[in-house]
């Protein structure tokens, strides 16, 4: 029996150990080496003539993988036949947790899609990201478009700007066109029309999800706020210290969205986001709050007429924001075993071929090159054309506001989400907020 | 037993029978927990180097108001989560047991289809139960209008009141096959003539349960309360593909798990704390270690006391 016992604990102990080393990283390499760029050219192995070298693209863009597959890697391709790419995303919300986790293994891909701002800039700081300012093509920005992916002193730019999204409205125009429906401009006008669907019946007035919580924050808040701080200025007074989360404009853009549970789909608190692009697209709602990098996905998919629609405004007349974000951008990962074929593939992203070929095949991504591209797609035109209207701003969580913990985004993910499903109000989101900016955010006086 | 002691060799056989799973686990288990436990008294400062700061990150852990309220919200849901599976998972293995132990018709189907879901990947319990209970597309809420009862359907995977409850009962559907299997083990091991002088004696199926067989399968009783225990306090999967690393809404499903691969890994625009990290899973080291300890020298004594 006493043996038994022995056993029994050693078996026990045995598991408790695994389970435990389990939730230890037993991969990641000791950090002082993880954090160390290899010393360049050192993992350098010039291929042989004739070889062909393999380079992995890091991102989150899963949903472009056919377009990369078929059009523009076969593109690139046909150019350089002793270089093979493979497009290799992860799903939107794991991928920056993945992408860390591999960079530190030293697992990463050779090409890395760079998030803008904070998160980046990060990655470079910790030699994750090479620098790329000799780069071939990197003329070809403005210092505009380099700012999301350069060294607080725009010294060093480390990922090549590829494109930035417009937010905004999309609507069904079947069911606009059987209510005699018109395009709401201002927030009145916004419910007017949302209560004729919800009256109708036939349709979900406003299609969105809060399960995922990022909707909430980005197709929400970030897309109907700029209205309320006055995009860039707003953004700036925030940074500066002079403006605050909990001030009116923030409170007001949390007001509308806790207004929308009315006329979100049944059980929207677990609806998620491929569940609400579905909805959507299968014709069931009215109105998808989002941004232009559905433009493909629902053209595709989307049986009916699509219409877009600015975010609305207070009173008709009123100057425009929308959110224009510099949304991606490629980078090379420090440790690539092929840095040659990798900037070769990234001098190419760098070319007016590419922002062609990218803003036509992915209609929604408007390339960041100097060359203006003449884009075909119908709605991607009319999501452009807002930028000859509406004054252009970023996600305000992007830039600076991100550096610090609890995490800004995050944050807003969380508050933002409770706030549509009826758990905090907007005056308890705008403190919690506030009071996690407070904690570690000291602006330059 | 006839050489004499002294002359003997070195049982070298025996370090060489022991060496491959020594050095494995030793290599694999042993030096990555001591190394993160190492990890969790440095700091990572902003040249990229570790800085010995003692026990600053758990200080951190139990009183900062960013993490605080973090860890100790994880660790309340944790225990929600485990209660749910002593109170739900185990008496419902244990009475399946006794079913499938009292034979019958169907008993090897049963016991098969009732393991089942254990083996099956969290990704496609996640999946699955995601659609069933869907809003939209689910049949939870047909079956529920079906029987007439539809006005009781909630999204329960989205609300803050339900979500982690609602996740625990999946969880408990999926491994209700572990102590089941152990408990119809222990059931069927009990000796026939135990049960038959009871019979004999006239003691009803109900007093036979409780008071032969009950008592013995007790020491399995202890293995599956502990085992359910470093389960649950090992968790992360199921919530992580339900509701992703922010555990949401609201951190209302956020458990020890989920805080450590959030803080390790980092989620969107916040970048991984592997020395924070390390802090997260030292705590559920310690919490595990200790759930472990209380058993061995409370239940396990008292139950080789029973035994003896």
């Amino acid at each position: 029996m006493r043996k038994q016992v022995f056993l029994a604990m050693l078996l026990l102990i045995a598991l408790v150990l695994s389970a435990c080393a389990q939730a230890t990283p037993t991969q990641a390499p000791p950090a002082g080496e993880a954090t160390q760029p290899p010393a360049a050219g050192e993992a350098t192995q010039p291929p042989a003539a004739g070889e062909k070298v393999t380079l992995i693209i890091e991102s989150w863009r899963n949903d472009d993988l056919p377009i990369w597959q078929d059009v523009i890697i076969p593109a690139f391709e046909a150019k350089h036949p002793d270089i093979h790419v493979v497009f290799s995303p992860t799903a939107p919300a794991e991928y920056n947790g993945v992408l860390n986790s591999k960079l530190e293994a030293g697992t990463a891909g050779d090409l890395i899609t760079c998030r803008p701002f904070d998160a980046s800039l990060k990655l470079y700081e910790k030699g994750y990201l090479a620098p790329l300012n000799d780069l071939p093509g990197m003329e070809n920005f403005t210092d505009f478009a380099k700012t999301a992916w350069s060294t607080d002193d725009l010294s060093v730019t480390f990922c090549v700007p590829m494109a930035s999204v417009i937010h905004g409205f999309f609507y069904n125009k079947e069911a606009f066109d059987k209510l005699g429906l018109q395009e709401p401009t201002t927030w009145d006008e916004f419910y007017q029309v949302l209560d004729k669907i919800k009256a109708d019946g036939t349709y979900i007035p406003l299609v969105m999800g809060t399960a995922d919580m990022w909707e909430a924050a980005t197709m929400g808040f970030q897309n109907i706020g700029p209205n309320y701080w006055k995009g860039e200025e707003g953004r700036l007074a925030l940074i500066r210290g002079e403006a605050k989360f909990t001030d009116e404009p923030y409170i007001k853009t949390w007001q509308q969205l806790a207004r929308w549970r009315d006329y979100l789909p049944p059980g929207f608190e677990s609806v998620k986001y491929p569940d609400a692009q579905a909805l959507f697209t299968l014709g069931k709602g009215a109105i998808y709050p989002t941004g232009s990098w559905e433009i493909a996905l629902f053209e595709k998919q989307a049986s009916f007429p699509l219409g877009i629609f600015k975010p609305p405004v207070e009173k008709a007349g009123d100057q425009c924001y929308i959110s224009d974000h510099v949304d991606i951008a490629l980078g090379m990962n420090a440790a690539t075993k092929h840095p040659e074929a990798a900037r070769t593939f990234l001098s190419w992203v760098a070319s007016a071929e590419f922002a062609e070929l990218y803003g036509n095949e992915l209609p929604g991504f408007f390339p960041l090159h100097s060359t203006p591209v003449e884009l075909k797609d119908p709605l991607a035109q009319e999501f452009v054309s807002w930028r000859n209207e509406c004054k252009s701003t970023i996600r305000n969580s992007y830039h600076i506001l991100s550096r610090g913990e609890p995490n800004l985004e995050n944050e807003l993910w969380r508050v933002s989400a409770a706030v549509i499903n009826g758990t905090l109000t907007p005056e308890q989101a705008a403190q919690e907020i506030q009071a996690g900016l407070d904690k570690w955010y000291k602006p330059k006086q | 037993m006839s050489t004499k002691p002294g002359s003997r060799a070195f049982p070298i056989h025996i370090v060489v029978f022991l060496a491959p799973a020594v050095i494995v686990y030793t290599l694999f288990m042993i030096y990555p927990l001591i190394d993160s436990l190492r990890l969790s008294f440095f700091a990572i400062g902003s040249d990229n180097r570790e800085y010995f700061v003692g026990l600053r990150n758990y200080v951190l852990l139990f009183t900062d108001s960013n993490y605080a309220p973090r860890f100790w919200g994880a660790l309340k849901n944790n225990i929600v989560f485990f209660l749910v599976h002593m109170l739900v998972q185990n008496p419902i293995g244990l009475l399946l047991a006794a079913l499938l132990a009292s034979g019958g018709w169907g008993r090897k189907f049963y016991r098969t289809v009732l393991f089942m879901p254990t083996v099956l990947s969290f990704v496609i319990i996640g999946f699955i139960w995601n659609l069933i209970l869907s809003p939209l597309w689910g049949v939870a809420e047909s079956i529920l209008k079906a029987v007439g009862l539809g006005s009781l359907f909630r999204p329960w995977l989205g609300l803050e009141s339900t979500a982690l409850v609602t996740i625990s009962l999946i969880s408990v559907w999926q491994f209700v096959g572990i102590p089941m299997v152990l408990f119809y083990a222990a059931l069927i091991g009990i000796p026939e003539e135990l049960l038959e002088a009871a019979r004999v004696d006239g003691a009803t199926g109900w007093q036979v349960f409780w008071r032969i067989k009950f008592p013995l399968i007790l020491p399995t009783v202890g293995i599956v309360g502990i085992l359910t225990f470093v389960g649950n306090f090992n968790a992360f999967d199921l919530i992580y593909t339900i509701k992703g690393a922010l555990a949401g809404p609201n951190f209302s499903t956020d458990i020890m798990g989920t805080l450590f691969y959030r803080t390790f890994f980092g989620q969107q625009l916040q970048l991984g704390n592997p020395t924070m990290g390390a802090t997260v899973a030292a705590m559920m080291f310690i919490i595990i270690l200790s759930g472990v300890l209380i058993y061995m020298f409370l239940w396990q004594r008292r139950i080789q006391a029973v035994e003896m």
